[in-house]
């Protein structure tokens, strides 16, 4: 679960980790009371949505720049009336964009240097990892592949935690001294403390900033947790923005399905994620194209199965449907059922191409056969994913 | 001759008295595995299915009944829990089917287990079958055959579909090992080919991935210095959005891989038949194998 850079600064607030005053607000009439509560200088107006890339992200309308840099108050209000309420597009929100519901004020640093900062659980040594660079602000993937040597790793035994000297060696590489070092130091220790006790999948400080007073500071943040672990975290589900999910995503994490929307017109309802990216792949190899992800999980219900139904049909620019269960917890008979329930439920009018193997095969194979529905049945994958793009070119 | 389980396993499933876990036991049992025990805290003294005594602790069922390998079905907030207590009881194959475990928790989990000689099977995976012999798992066992093609996969369904191929074909399998679709696992992919490759009578592999992590590369490596059987692969997620799930950061630790292009690429420089659709599995591992 992604949440929002100032919802990320209040935890970075609750466990001491210097950054920016600031103020956020949803409300037009509450542009002054958050700019007064800042005090005086430089004013960053800074749009909040999940996506990055918002500094040079264009709006629908054409004003540039989604994190602006207002010199008076005047200056930081005409910027936040012209963002709130519109729709941002940055390299990573695609070209519909995302709509700005809140404004985010900071007072304006006093940047003397830029450097990388993040934490992040490493699948090949299974132990969160602390990753830095003097080379702040910049794309981390590209610094990574073209100058290794600028990134410094500290890797974290996970029953002891990260140790004090870990945390002062990469305050040392990055090049700090003295009480700055310390101060670096105490930051990156918070930040894991913080990474490890909130379930954080990844904590992204870029760009860390050294100021000339001779403090450090987390200009940016970026923070994503581990959905498994939010069952623990009731403060942080309170953070989840509905408005940056798909409507059809929200009502599928609602059921306990596993469902991501795409671009094509080809539905697929499949159990187990391997098999659900294989669908996609083969209806891909066949000349099509897959409309979205959707993995019913291991044990789905009946009710699972018909909400997952409405949830691919509500997607306008679906034109066919491919179910592809192979049964292990998943029993063929059960996503018969769903099958049938929800197609009479929201009278279906597309092409159906149904493939059933494993447990209790026969069963539901004769459930969808006995349910007067039109289904066209499938014996393997690569029968199934061709027949689906065949039928919906034909139409 | 098969890898990890055979007919001598004496299996204890930890959640017998849950919904799926007693659903699974029962499968278990009715394919002939020895299903010795459960263990469910608090529920002790029970007998399930009117045969199989129900425990509190693992450490019981271990001096009571001589298990040797634990099926661990509980729910995701107590399930690491569970691994580290048949750590503790000694509990030499440990294969978790829980689906859900907080990364942290394994994390910890992996940690500990380092430090021991037990082998951690999973999580969030189908389990472990040696056809004809013993089904600790998930998977619905009749698809399977006994034989000599060793599968191993993070994705639990598609191994079935592979499964299913190689049975429709005629072979059958020595075992089957779904290591599971979480990022952090008890053995990944280059420990299974490892047990495949010195087991006498496993005479083909298949191998299959997916998107994400470097597990696939890290096996190819290993493909290409010691493996001689023929091996076919398969990778799902050429066509997953990039993005999704995939950190941001998680890109630096791991280079320029965890892209399915990546991962073929460097199965196919091993000496890997790698199949181009899931359908292609069976087809491919005749290739390879020159049946």
């Amino acid at each position: 679960m992604n949440i929002h850079e100032y919802q990320a600064k209040q935890l970075f607030a609750q466990y001491g980790i210097p950054c920016p005053k600031g103020a956020a607000t949803s409300s037009k009439d509450e542009f002054e009371s958050c700019i007064d509560s800042l005090g005086e200088g430089l004013i960053v107006v800074k749009s909040q949505i999940h996506a990055g890339g918002r500094g040079k992200g264009t709006f629908t309308d054409g004003f540039q720049g989604g994190v602006k840099l207002a010199k008076t108050k005047e200056e930081a209000l005409d910027f936040a009336n012209r963002m709130l309420n519109n729709t941002l597009v940055t390299v990573q929100t695609g070209p519909a964009g995302r709509e700005v519901q809140t404004i985010y004020f900071t007072e304006g640093a006093d940047i003397e240097k830029e450097y990388y900062l993040a934490i992040l659980m490493d699948r090949a040594t299974s132990a969160p990892v602390v990753v830095a660079s003097t080379e702040g602000g910049v794309e981390i993937e590209k610094l990574a592949e073209e100058t290794p040597e600028k990134i410094f790793k500290a890797f974290v035994d996970p029953s002891i935690g990260l140790q004090a000297h870990q945390a002062r060696n990469i305050a040392f590489k990055l090049g700090f001294e003295g009480k700055q070092a310390g101060a670096c130091a105490n930051l990156i220790f918070n930040l894991y403390k913080m990474f490890w006790d909130t379930d954080a999948d990844m904590v992204e400080v870029n760009p860390l900033i050294s100021t000339s007073d001779g403090g450090v500071s987390a200009l940016d943040a970026k923070v994503s947790f581990d959905s498994n672990a939010l069952y623990r975290h009731k403060d942080i589900v309170a953070f989840r923005d509905l408005n940056e999910e798909d409507p059809k995503e929200i009502e599928a994490s609602k059921f306990d399905l596993n469902y991501i929307a795409l671009d094509g017109n080809i539905a697929c309802l499949v159990n187990g994620a391997g098999l659900a990216m294989a669908t996609m792949d083969i209806i891909n190899h066949c000349g099509g194209e897959a409309a979205n992800f959707l993995d019913v999980g291991g044990g789905a219900t009946a009710e699972q199965v018909t909400a997952a139904f409405k949830i691919i049909l509500s997607d306008p620019k679906v034109e066919g449907i491919l179910v592809n269960i192979f049964g292990g917890i998943m029993q063929c008979d059960v996503i018969a059922q769903g099958v049938i329930e929800a197609a009479k439920a929201v009278s279906l009018d597309k092409p159906l191409v149904v493939r059933l193997e494993g447990t209790n095969v026969e069963q539901g194979k004769k459930l969808l056969a006995d349910s007067g529905i039109e289904i066209t049945s499938a014996d393997s994958l690569a029968d199934a994913a061709q027949k689906i793009v065949d039928i919906v070119a034909a139409s | 001759m098969s890898v990890l389980v055979n007919k001598d396993t004496r299996v204890v499933f930890t959640g017998i008295t849950g919904k799926s876990g007693g659903f699974h036991a029962k499968q278990c049992m009715d394919y002939g595995t020895q299903v010795v025990a459960g263990v469910t805290p608090g529920k002790g003294g029970q007998v399930f299915e009117g045969s199989v005594p129900v425990y509190n602790t693992v450490t019981d069922s271990v001096s009571q009944e001589g298990a040797n390998t634990a099926c661990v079905f509980v729910p995701p907030p107590f399930a690491a829990d569970s691994i580290l207590e048949c750590l503790d009881a000694g509990i030499e194959l440990i294969i978790a089917i829980t689906e859900g475990i907080p990364v942290n928790d394994m994390a910890k989990v992996k940690k500990k287990l380092l430090e021991t000689n037990a082998r951690l099977i999973g999580p969030n995976c189908p389990g472990v079958i040696t056809p004809g012999e013993c089904k600790i798992g998930i998977m619905p066992g009749y698809i399977h055959k006994p034989g000599t093609v060793g599968i191993v996969s993070r994705s639990g369904t598609l191994t079935y579909e592979a499964v299913w191929q190689v049975t429709s074909l005629g072979y059958g399998q020595s075992t089957c090992i779904g290591i599971g679709g979480d990022p952090i696992n008890g053995t990944n992919h280059t420990d299974a080919l490892k047990l495949f490759n010195e087991d006498p009578d496993t005479e083909a592999i298949v191998m299959i991935g997916e998107i994400g992590g470097d597990a696939e590369e890290k096996a190819s490596e290993y493909i290409k210095e010691h493996v001689k059987k023929p091996i076919v692969g398969f990778i799902a997620g050429t066509t997953a959005p990039p993005g999704r799930r995939m950190g941001h950061a998680g890109a630096i630790v791991s280079g320029g891989s965890g892209t399915a292009e990546a991962k073929i690429a460097a199965m196919e420089a091993a000496g890997v038949v790698v199949a181009k659709t899931p359908s292609d599995m069976g087809a491919a591992l005749l290739e390879a194998w020159g049946k």
